[in-house]
């Protein structure tokens, strides 16, 4: 047999002494990792399964486990470090594309983290959420650059169709089919309670999902999949996949393996079959096209939705931003390299696209120069992992942000970065039935809940305390942000100054 | 129900279309987009050329083209039928999933482009001529007939069926095509293959009065070699 190069990155330490062999963890690990050992009565493990997603830790009744970082290591380099050098064995072995998924979690740099905000103090005084109302309702659509009137003078209301939300947050697409049933009825049924939305991703929409339209975002991308009259007319808006922040310039590629039963239906594929989302649409190569699209949609759905425009972040999106500013779209969502997936190719999440911060800080500036902010909205994710980072994110030009990657964390979701496997011990990137069922969606919906009043209530305490109370007032707020160890070139792009400035 | 549309923009024929229930006779289209999205019932005849994403999301209604039809036709249709009596531009049926289409003349690229299907929904594209390059590129479902009427060559360009992984395309010719991507499988038709074929050529005959003697031997049937064509490119990481 070849031998495998391949140490596991991870160590599953048990303490014996509190271990009372209930073989819950063996019971719970879809990946095999753990497993009784009937004629000694005792647990053995192998390391090289785990894929660290901590199910059997948080399960383990007697806390007996814990996952570390192996202590194994190759000979120190500087250039060759352990996860390229392991990468490279993974490929001489397997001749593959290497396959990950979520977030690209390189050491970049996390702008957010750079930036500090303001407060009052002295003059213009900080305001009390708790006594004092404070407004975080927003409105996303294409805004009327005027007033019009009718023959009598009264105003015409020439408000084209708007997303009312009652925090400038939307949970961002996932398909049914990435993602399960239940997490999707835990992201309905909480986008429907918050007062928000959530986005039904590329998959279609379960026809068990059609009473949350009031509360959905509906998804056309390249693949179609799913796409009819009746869906497009199921939502609150209709959302254009150009592109995502895990993997921009490639498309989507859902393996047969997950094409099963309501998935393949909501589809529209046969059950086994690969769902091939296409790197372009293929109707559209020029903004003159993107434009046909977004009529095509808006003549579908008789001009009553606000139609959504997604890009990633990549080297000329101010360029591009403009260009689906003018093209009919009432809304551009800007996803960053940071930003999530069910599934990518390694060496594009990792290498493609750009910071999120500093597209939106581009883009707002661009749209503003050229007199056509008004035209759309900006939502922005790729990596919004707090309250704070959205108050930034305002500030920064954005009338509100996408979130996923946090969502799936309330879901129970740790990060494990294997959605690809489609084995998610947490119910969330699964179709295995033992597997979904664990994730309860009257909990998943009460912890989305949770975090997102949490998160509202953060942002009015930060509001306060910088003498703002309404989001509308803080949207394009530079004024309220400074950069902490950021050299002159990414002040200007930010358009921010540095702290003590 | 008769419209001139000789001086409206899409906008101003497309509500003229959407107020009127049942059949109505467009005459001078002239490059109107989106005509018939998403009629679900009633029939819209057509003079003149209408133009892009005619009939896109079409749910059951028929729309008959006296004239050339330009891009993006029948784009995400899902039930009906679209009859052209002269050619289509790019990307006719691109990502249809129900419905049929028959063009008299021929297509431009991309025809079929991610064609999908469903159970009982299965889509059907007939060309009379020759079919551009592309041609049913990303295939996941439906049947995509080309007949090379006055083709004096064969009626396919470059890159047929790139990335297929459903569906079926029947293609009449003598010659089998060459070069055909990886994904694809190329065989002489069965007799099977030409029952399957044989209502969609009778309705052909039918709509443009033009008379055909299929035999199986004139035909050549183009499959996915699999449902998977992408699963041996990834390693987990
Ligand atoms: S879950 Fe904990 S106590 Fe139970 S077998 Fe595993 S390690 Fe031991
Ligand atoms: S994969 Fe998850 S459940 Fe399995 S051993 Fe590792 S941490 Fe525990
Ligand atoms: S969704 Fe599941 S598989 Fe994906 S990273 Fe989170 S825990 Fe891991």
């Amino acid at each position: 047999m070849a031998i495998n190069f391949l140490y596991p990155e991870y160590e599953i330490v048990r303490k014996e002494s509190r271990c009372i062999a209930c073989r819950a963890c063996e019971n719970q690990c879809a990946h095999g990792a753990h497993e009784f050992l009937a004629d000694k009565g005792v647990m053995t493990c192998d390391e090289s399964k785990c894929v660290n997603c901590h199910r059997c830790v948080c399960i383990c009744p007697t806390r007996a486990l814990k996952i570390v970082k192996s202590g194994n290591a190759y000979k120190q380099n500087a250039n060759w470090g352990q996860r390229t050098v392991d990468e490279l064995y993974r490929q001489a072995d397997s001749g593959g594309v290497l396959l990950s998924s979520m977030g690209n979690p390189q050491n970049y740099p996390v702008y957010f983290d750079k930036i500090l905000l303001n407060a009052s103090q002295v003059t213009n005084p900080s305001i009390d959420p708790l006594r004092e109302p404070m407004e975080t309702r927003c409105a996303l659509g294409a805004k009327p650059h005027r007033i019009e009137r009718d023959k009598k003078g009264n105003i015409k209301n020439n408000l084209p169709p708007q997303l009312k939300l009652s925090m400038p947050i939307l949970f961002s697409a996932m398909s049914y089919g990435s993602i399960s049933y239940n997490a999707h009825e835990s992201l309905a049924r909480a986008a429907q309670e918050l007062g928000i939305y959530y986005n039904t991703g590329e998959g279609g929409l379960h026809e068990d999902f059609y009473k949350y339209g009031k509360n959905t975002v509906v998804q056309v991308a390249s693949g179609r999949f799913g796409v009819h009259s009746g869906y497009l007319n199921a939502g609150a808006a209709v959302e254009i996949k150009m592109g995502q922040g895990a993997k921009p310039g490639i498309g989507g590629h859902l393996p047969g393996t997950k094409i099963v039963g309501d998935i393949a239906r909501t589809r529209m594929i046969p059950e086994g079959t690969d769902a091939i989302s296409p790197a372009p649409h293929h109707d559209i190569y020029s903004i003159e096209d993107l434009r046909q699209l977004v009529y095509s949609l808006k003549e579908a759905t008789d001009y009553k939705l606000p139609v959504i425009v997604k890009i990633a972040a990549v080297h000329n999106i101010t360029a591009i931003a403009s260009g689906i500013a003018r093209s009919g779209a009432d809304i551009i969502a800007i996803d960053g390299f940071r930003g999530g997936t069910g599934a990518a190719p390694t060496r594009i999440r990792d290498h493609v696209g750009i910071p999120i911060e500093l597209a939106l800080a581009s883009v707002d500036k661009r749209l503003r120069d050229e007199g056509i902010r008004d035209n759309v909205s900006l939502v922005v994710g790729g990596s919004i992992r707090s309250s704070a980072d959205i108050v930034k994110a305002v500030a920064l030009g954005a009338d509100a942000v996408y979130i996923a990657s946090a969502a799936l964390l309330a879901l129970g979701c740790h990060l494990c970065r294997s959605c690809q496997t489609g084995k998610c011990n947490w119910g969330i990137a699964t179709q295995i039935p033992q597997l979904t069922k664990r994730l309860n969606p009257d909990i998943g919906c009460k912890r989305l809940v949770n975090l997102l009043s949490a998160w509202k209530h953060e942002i009015q305490e930060m509001m306060g305390g910088m003498g703002i109370n309404s989001i509308e007032a803080l949207k394009g707020n530079r004024l309220m942000l400074r950069g902490i160890g950021l050299n002159e070139r990414e002040l200007a792009v930010l358009g921010i100054k540095h702290a003590g400035e | 129900m008769k419209i001139d549309a000789a001086n409206l923009d899409f906008e101003q024929l497309n509500k003229a279309l959407k107020n009127v229930q049942g059949d109505s006779i467009v005459d001078n289209c002239l490059g109107q987009r989106f005509i018939g999205v998403k009629r679900n019932s009633g029939k819209l005849t057509l003079n003149g050329t209408p133009g892009n994403a005619l009939g896109a999301y079409l749910d059951g209604a028929v729309i008959e083209v006296f004239g050339n039809a330009q891009d993006a036709v029948g784009d995400t249709m899902n039930d009906g039928k679209i009859i052209i009596h002269g050619s289509a531009g790019d990307a006719l049926g691109l990502a249809m999933r129900g419905g049929e289409i028959y063009v008299k003349e021929n297509a431009g690229y991309r025809a079929g482009i991610h064609m999908k299907e469903y159970q009982e929904k299965k889509p059907v594209i007939v060309i009379g001529g020759s079919a551009g390059s592309f041609l049913g590129e990303y295939m996941a479902g439906g049947l995509i007939i080309v007949l090379g009427l006055g083709a004096t060559k064969l009626p396919l360009k470059n890159f047929t069926g790139t990335g297929m992984h459903g569906g079926k395309m029947i293609v009449r010719t003598k010659q089998l095509p060459e070069g055909l991507p990886p994904q694809v499988s190329a065989a002489k038709a069965s007799m099977a293959d030409l029952q399957e074929i044989l209502p969609y050529l009778t309705q052909f005959s039918a709509l443009f009065t033009i008379s055909l003697t299929p035999k199986k031997e004139d035909f050549f049937v183009l499959k996915p070699n699999a449902k998977n064509p992408y699963t041996k490119l990834y390693t987990e990481n």
